[in-house]
């Protein structure tokens, strides 16, 4: 079903999707927030440009937005799949536990923040190209998987990524020599069973982005876990 | 009700701003479109608009744009302005009766010289004596308030909603070659006219999304210089530190902006460049006080250009946009797509990085 949305509410939208229909395109978005916010079954195309929290609560549907995104996409997602043919804004995956998010081009500041994980519940976010500062920050659980494709000149990620992360996974498809890390967090250059765990993501992406999979793998990928004989302890309290 | 300055509740907002580098003049219709997809930002309580080159035909002469309570006020107010001025117009603002639109004060603009004798008797300069006028009317003279002041250009503000703003003020009938606009989400004061954005002083306006947390630091600081914070909003506060050092310190937009986002003494060590990172150093040992810290984005209008700035730990979004010669910039994408379609490197600037766009010489 092919909606217009240019006119309408961001209520009015979502109860439209909350129809009987499986399938919805949204045309002419613009700006309306919490697009299928908690939303189960649905296969959801976006043309214009969603507004904030899109895919909050996502719980199993699948979003696909041809352009652009704003921030907070995928708040406290659960389930589910958003994918991105553009660039999206700050604090993308915001406490994120589970389902997938890809991203085209690149991430603003605070991508992946408090993500977290629980048993199968394993959230992933790809992003293309570069990640703003603060990536990561928090990070308990998951994997944050930044690939610096047509970055340019500018640096894979900026400034403080991965800033009290205490769980969880991050890849950057770089030898990461320019970037500073915190010591509570150990980065180590990919083993070839990390590069079998990357090259899954890498494909990933490639099915959705039609890029060339073994080109992205002839790169040196570095994984930053949180460093176990240096973990944020005491640093507060005496716990 | 409790006016601005007399209560602090502890703001969401909406920025929007546009400008041609060609100086082309372009009516308020683009920016007030800007606002509508943000709607939802701001409540009700605030809508304005700054716009430059607006006033060719007086563009010698300030542009005062005052709020009265009462006629007494302004009779008074205006015999206070006749002794410092030269008076070659004063007029009501156009204004459209709205439902939207409720309680307006009396508003009215008019185009001054300061008297040449005044200044000389005071040895002041001229921006610096109307500076030192806007401050004595609004702290000194109850009920009016200047909440415009610069040349060839003007601040239209008032409590309601930035869209229903620009009818009332009919802005569609104005032209200018740049815009700012401000949806308001007071969080801190009550919302009175005068506490709408853009605040201003001379020709700098200065709209913003946030909520700084170094207000009273930054206030107890600036108001050394001179300045009087009246309404206790962090706007006025931004305003004055930016004036203070652009015009009277001599910075340049760039140094302004690295005063007041400084970045981190460990980013600011890790500068592979020494002279920038001298410069860096000096600025923030010099400037500690005007520090903003907390979350803010905002435009700063004035005359021949914007600035775009966000907090450095960049806690509010900004987009930045181009077509032709001209930029867009907004707190959302979809508010520059309102504005054009197809704008086109469309990016987020970093925490701290401004974005400095200027009309080019000669052409406002």
């Amino acid at each position: 079903m092919i909606i217009d949305a240019e006119r309408l509410g961001n209520r009015e939208i979502n109860e439209i999707l909350r129809g009987r229909e499986k399938r919805y395109t949204l045309r002419g978005c613009t700006g309306q927030r919490f697009i299928a916010a908690g939303m189960s079954d649905k296969e959801i195309t976006i043309e214009g440009i969603p507004g904030n929290a899109l895919g909050a609560y996502l719980n199993g549907a699948r979003i696909t937005v041809k352009g652009n995104a704003q921030d907070a996409v995928g708040d406290t997602m659960n389930d589910g799949e958003i994918v991105i043919h553009g660039s999206i804004g700050d604090a993308a995956g915001y406490a994120m536990r589970g389902g997938a998010v890809f991203v085209r081009d690149s991430a603003g500041y605070r991508a992946g923040i408090h993500m977290k994980a629980y048993n199968d519940k394993i959230p992933v976010m790809v992003i293309g190209g570069y990640a703003g500062s603060f990536l990561g920050e928090y990070q308990a659980g998951g994997v944050i998987v930044v690939l610096g494709l047509h970055a340019g000149t500018k640096r894979i990620v900026g400034n403080f990524p991965c800033t009290g992360m205490h769980g969880g996974k991050m890849i950057l498809r770089s030898d990461c020599e320019e970037v500073r890390f915190p010591e509570q967090v150990h980065a180590r250059s990919a083993s070839e069973e990390d590069r079998e765990e990357i090259r899954r993501f890498v494909s990933a992406y490639c099915a959705r982005f039609g890029e060339q999979e073994e080109d992205i793998m002839d790169a040196p990928f570095t994984v930053v876990t949180p460093n176990s004989k240096n973990p944020y302890k005491q640093l507060y309290v005496a716990n | 009700m409790k006016r601005e300055g007399e209560v602090r509740i502890p703001s969401g907002c909406a920025i929007a701003a546009v400008i041609s580098k060609e100086g082309k003049r372009m009516t308020a219709g683009k920016i007030i479109d800007a606002m509508k997809p943000m709607h939802d930002r701001s409540n009700g309580l605030g809508g304005g608009f700054a716009g430059y080159g607006i006033y060719p035909e007086y563009k010698d002469f300030y542009a005062l744009h005052l709020f009265f309570d009462c006629r007494d006020t302004r009779k008074a107010c205006e015999a206070f302005l006749k002794e410092r001025f030269e008076m070659i117009k004063g007029e009501l603002i156009p204004t459209r009766k709205i439902p939207e639109i409720t309680d307006e004060p009396i508003i009215w603009r008019y185009f001054v010289a300061p008297l040449k004798s005044v200044l000389a008797d005071l040895q002041l300069d001229e921006k610096e004596f109307v500076a030192r006028t806007v401050m004595k009317i609004n702290t000194e003279m109850k009920g009016a308030y200047v909440f415009s002041s610069g040349k060839n250009m003007g601040t239209f503000k008032a409590v309601g909603f930035p869209e229903d703003v620009g009818r009332f003020y009919r802005l569609d009938e104005y032209e200018g070659y740049s815009w700012t606009a401000h949806g308001r989400y007071p969080t801190n004061t009550p919302g009175w006219w005068g506490g709408a954005h853009p605040f201003t002083l001379l020709d700098y306006s200065v709209v913003h999304n946030g909520e700084i947390s170094s207000y009273d630091a930054n206030r107890r600081f600036i108001e050394m210089f001179g300045y009087k914070c009246t309404l206790q909003t962090d706007t006025e506060v931004i305003t004055y530190i930016l004036d203070y050092l652009i015009r009277v310190q001599g910075l340049t937009l760039d140094e302004a902006a690295s005063v007041i986002a400084a970045p981190f003494w460990s980013t600011v060590e890790n500068k592979t460049d020494k002279d920038e990172r001298d410069k860096l150093r000096f600025l923030r040992t010099v400037f500690p006080s005007f520090l903003i810290t907390g979350p803010f984005s905002i435009v700063l209008g004035f005359d021949g250009g914007l600035m775009a700035l966000n907090d450095r730990l960049k806690l509010r979004s900004m987009v930045v946009g181009e077509k032709n010669d001209t930029v867009f910039i907004a707190s959302e994408e979809a508010a520059i797509r309102a504005m054009e379609p197809d704008a086109e490197h469309i990016w987020a600037p970093s925490g701290g990085e401004p974005v400095v766009v200027k009309v080019k010489e000669g052409a406002y």
